[in-house]
């Protein structure tokens, strides 16, 4: 069904535009052609089905699915509703404090402000689109993971302690004297099919009128990048046995603050070009989850000490995910 | 009337603010508009999502940049 867009691209680069095929220059245009059309058809079809589905998720009902949860439980609902929540990293605060004041632990709440970034639809779209469907698990199981360990590291240390003194109090305060709040998903009435489509496109809206200058930003350099870096370059000078190619990447990719979108285009580049997959890995989820503004906006609530050990455990992850992919790669993807 | 529009400060919020203004404008309610980014005061409303907004300190809306129409309901136009 995707040939189509080959196909599209086809017409479009060699016929239309009468580029010689074979040419640097011919093939990233073909690139850049057939890779956005297909990204932005897809994502707006995709984005409309998964907003249909989701319509009745709000913040309010994943905070009562996960408040009064065994610790354990808890990791993998935090960072699986980060994963699945619609979230705009504006809201990181208000979510912050109020999944604290209701007594969640802080590597629970943490779980789910590691994972929501690094997953959400949009990335897994394009990395289906993309690099296929084994690619995009294993991507969606590493980010869970690394929401998951991150909390639980979080929790043994007790990062709680280095709280602002406000959002401690106000977690002391529901761990000691939890006040039962009505029950948000017997409350909301039901949605209509008419409401659902409303929602979703409004989401399609808002999201693609967000998104659509990174796609365009990100498969550009993809396909810079795919015309003109020689075949096996990466693999000669970057490849998986220089162990310091991964913590290379982490770093590389820390002053970068960009979003998943511009930077899966890339990543297809980086992987086709033979740089080894797990340093690819650990350069995007750098590039995305360790984002400066982030940190700043957390320190409101977090003292110094606190983001400094989440700045750490997070680059300490990136590393683990970059060696280890790096290691069973060539299991997992044979044929790629 | 008094409100507020909760958010840390993104543009959603700024763009909040501003369609009320217009609103009140239109409608001709002396309305006075006051952005909260104070995370402790917000964490006092109970909102999850920003921008939200409180009309008189009562929560009337979450989690998105509200409609006109919505906003005119909201400052009871």
């Amino acid at each position: 069904m995707l040939a189509i867009f080959t196909w599209l691209a086809d017409g479009i680069v060699y016929t239309l535009m009468g580029f010689q095929e074979g040419t640097r220059l011919a093939d990233s245009i073909h690139f850049f052609v057939e890779d956005t059309t297909k990204i932005l058809v897809l994502l707006v079809v995709m984005i409309y089905v998964i907003a249909l589905a989701r319509a009745s998720l709000n913040l309010e009902k994943v905070r009562h699915y996960i408040q009064h949860r065994h610790r354990v439980t808890g990791y993998f609902l935090g960072s699986g509703f980060g994963a699945i929540t619609p979230f705009c990293s504006c809201s990181s605060i208000p979510l912050f404090l109020g999944f604290t004041s209701a007594g969640i632990p802080l590597g629970v709440t943490m779980a789910f402000l590691f994972t929501s970034p690094i997953i959400n639809e949009v990335a897994v779209i394009m990395l289906w689109s993309l690099l296929g469907w084994q690619f995009t698990l294993a991507y969606v199981v590493i980010g869970v993971l690394v929401g998951i360990t991150g909390g639980v590291v979080l929790d043994l240390l007790r990062g709680e302690r280095w709280l602002q003194s406000f959002a401690a109090k106000a977690y002391q305060q529901a761990a000691t004297s939890p006040h039962s709040e009505a029950d948000p998903t017997e409350s909301g009435q039901k949605l209509t099919l008419s409401d659902r489509h409303e929602f979703a496109v409004e989401e399609v809206k808002e999201i693609v009128g967000r998104i659509w200058k990174w796609v365009i930003l990100g498969v550009a350099l993809g396909s810079a990048l795919h015309g003109f870096v020689p075949e096996g370059w990466f693999a000669e000078n970057l490849g998986s046995g220089q162990w310091w190619s991964v913590p290379a990447a982490v770093l590389a990719g820390l002053p970068l603050y960009s979003n998943a979108t511009a930077v899966i285009p890339v990543m297809e580049s980086l992987i086709v070009k033979g740089l080894p997959v797990g340093t690819t890995l650990a350069f995007c989820m750098s590039t995305v989850a360790a984002s400066f503004p982030e940190f700043i906006m957390l320190k409101q609530v977090m003292q110094y000490r606190l983001l400094g050990l989440i700045f750490v455990i997070l680059l300490i992850n990136f590393m683990i995910v970059g060696w280890i992919m790096n290691g069973v790669s060539p299991w997992l993807f044979s044929g790629a | 009337m008094r409100i507020e529009v909760l958010g840390t400060g993104c543009r959603k919020c700024d763009n909040t603010a501003t369609a009320i203004r217009e609103v009140a404008r239109e409608l001709g309610i002396e309305a006075e508009v006051e952005k909260v980014t104070d995370p402790s005061l917000i964490m006092q409303y109970q909102v999850m999502s920003t921008p939200a907004v409180a009309v008189d300190g009562k929560v009337q809306h979450s989690g998105s940049v509200p409609t006109k129409e919505a906003i005119t309901s909201m400052l009871g136009g």
